[in-house]
């Protein structure tokens, strides 16, 4: 199996790399398993490494219907952080941002997990008391968060137009030296490593197109490469739950999907070295290693299952960063995508045995399920492995839409273009 | 995207508000039907294909319209408003004075 060492960088390069060793192996699929777990996402894969490794439950397979990262695992703008006001949020998003700072040494895998910072832009006083009750949320959690004033900002991030005439002036802003980025595609790969080594099958181009049934309980799935029936069946599918769960015959879901948009620009010299949201709308950059400033917005705002977006939103976004950064309006655009995010209706993921039995239900991840990627796969794993949630995950449950226990970070309601 | 308005023509979508899912019936507001009220607010249909969804033209005229559209491709295949039968459209409340010769 692929290490990698400077060593093997010089042997490889030596022998004109063509003996570099797969990553993870492609078998044929077995007729039947422990667990399927359906998506090959960064959630799926993480979820199988942990069933692995915490739970000894090695007879797994994870189905994805592309290729391994062609889902919002390898779309994302890779933005990690646990700045939430909620305590079911907190805890679950802080956990996983402990998991993150281990990350790369548990996979033995460089995930490029870089704590730069993630600071949010306040724009008026209000929003300022606001970004000051959350920030006093997050540390009575053990959450780190810090109040920056203007001229701390600036010195941050030269570039930020500080002055009293912007179109929004800067008040203030609340900081998370933690948070930061991480590679997303190494946290897909890593995780498919650390998962394959320890037996579990990954099988790519592999749909799910249906469920096999014994009785009322989910008994395996039929997909484009034959029958494969398992115990337990979990879904990890992120963007694709509606149409998944259509086709085990749950037809209405607390979920909508809907298309976000990501762009990023030519490479320029290190301008910013943290990430920045912007308070007035839905604006957020980082740069990458690469020198590229990574960016994005608000999702488009309609159902959507197309992996592309549309021209207003593209609008929206250029020129929020207009008003924060002017100096960036004569920046190019080197590419832009979309992905199908799981809008929940309170923002909230859902993390849970069911709906159906021998089923597991994993999705609600808005635009914001990338940092939740090793804490989602450890409590699915504990979840499919106990039967039961693990405290972490156990207020997100599916029906707390029908008992009145929502968990609404923005007290936003059932609209997910406000989440 | 383009939307085609029964009353304003085809218009820009940044002229529209999305309503959402256009599959769901409100109780009535009478209705202490838990249920039913946790199923109008929370759930959803979510078609991967031609969907029902309610647009509104705020816009425009701000005539609510039933539209179906495949949220695969963007396409839209029928508009009309979201009253059975669209209202006809105001008389004149009375007749224009004529011009005295
Ligand atoms: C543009 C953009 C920017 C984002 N930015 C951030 C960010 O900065 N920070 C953050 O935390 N989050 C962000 N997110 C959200 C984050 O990417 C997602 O919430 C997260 O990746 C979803 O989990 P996943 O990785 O398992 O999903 P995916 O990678 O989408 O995995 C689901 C997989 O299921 C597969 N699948 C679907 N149907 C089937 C089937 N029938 N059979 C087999 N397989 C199937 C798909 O092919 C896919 O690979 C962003 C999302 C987008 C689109
Ligand atoms: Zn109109």
């Amino acid at each position: 199996m692929a290490e990698y060492s400077a060593l093997s960088i010089i042997r490889n390069a030596l022998s004109g790399n063509t003996n570099w060793k797969p990553a993870w192996r492609k078998p044929d699929p077995k007729p039947s398993y422990d667990v399927i777990i359906i998506g090959g996402g960064g959630h799926g894969l993480s979820t199988a490494y942990y069933l692995a490794k915490e739970h000894g439950i090695r007879n797994v397979a994870v189905l994805e219907r592309g290729y391994l990262g062609s889902g919002n695992v390898g779309r994302n703008t890779t933005a990690v952080r646990s700045n939430y006001l909620l305590p079911q949020n907190i805890r679950f998003y802080e956990h996983s941002m402990k998991m993150w700072e281990r990350l790369s040494h548990d996979l033995n895998y460089n995930v490029m997990f870089s704590q730069r910072g993630v600071l949010n832009l306040a724009h008026t006083p209000a929003q300022l008391d606001d970004y000051t009750r959350r920030g006093n949320a997050m540390r009575h959690l053990d959450a780190d968060a810090e109040l920056m004033d203007v001229a701390a900002i600036k010195r941050l991030m030269p570039i930020v137009d500080d002055s009293k005439t912007a179109r929004f002036p800067i008040y203030g802003g609340l900081m998370q030296w933690r948070a930061g980025t991480a590679r997303h595609d190494a946290v897909a790969w890593g995780y498919a490593r650390g998962a394959d080594r320890r037996g579990v099958d990954i099988l790519e181009n592999c749909e799910v197109t249906g469920f096999i049934r014994d009785g009322d309980r989910i008994a395996g799935v039929t997909t484009s490469r034959g029958e494969i029936r398992a115990k337990k069946v979990a879904v990890a599918v992120a963007g694709s739950t509606g149409h998944v769960m259509r086709m085990a015959g749950i037809d209405r879901m607390p979920i909508e999907s809907h298309v976000l948009q990501a762009f990023v620009s030519e490479s320029l010299k290190p301008i910013l070295d943290t990430v920045v949201t912007f308070g007035m709308g839905h604006f957020y950059v980082s740069q990458s290693d690469k020198g590229g400033l990574v960016y994005g917005g608000d999702i488009d705002g309609y159902n959507s299952y197309a992996q592309r977006g549309n021209l207003p939103i593209v609008e929206d976004v250029m020129s929020e960063m207009a008003a924060l950064f002017p100096s960036l309006t004569t920046v190019r655009v080197l590419r832009s995508w979309g992905g199908v995010c799981d809008m929940s209706m309170d923002g909230s993921p859902i993390i849970t045995t069911g709906p159906l039995p021998g089923m597991y239900l994993n999705c609600g991840w808005c635009y914001g399920g990338f940092k939740a990627t090793p804490a989602s796969g450890w409590c699915f794993a504990h979840t499919i492995a106990k039967d039961a949630p693990h405290e972490l995950n156990a207020p997100f449950t599916l029906d707390r839409f029908h008992r009145g226990t929502v968990i609404d970070d923005k007290g936003q309601g059932a609209t997910p273009r406000l989440h | 995207m383009l939307i085609t308005c029964p009353y304003c023509g085809p218009r820009d979508v940044v002229e529209f508000t999305y309503q959402g899912d256009g599959n769901r019936t409100r109780p009535d507001p009478a209705s202490t039907d838990l249920n039913a009220w946790n199923a109008y607010v929370y759930d959803r249909v979510n078609i991967a294909g031609d969907q029902n969804e309610i647009w509104q033209h705020s816009g425009g005229c701000r005539t609510h319209l039933a539209v179906t559209r495949n949220t695969l491709t963007h396409k839209i295949s029928s508009v009309r408003s979201t009253h059975a039968e669209p209202p006809a459209p105001p008389k004149p409340a009375r007749k224009k004075p004529r011009a005295k010769a």
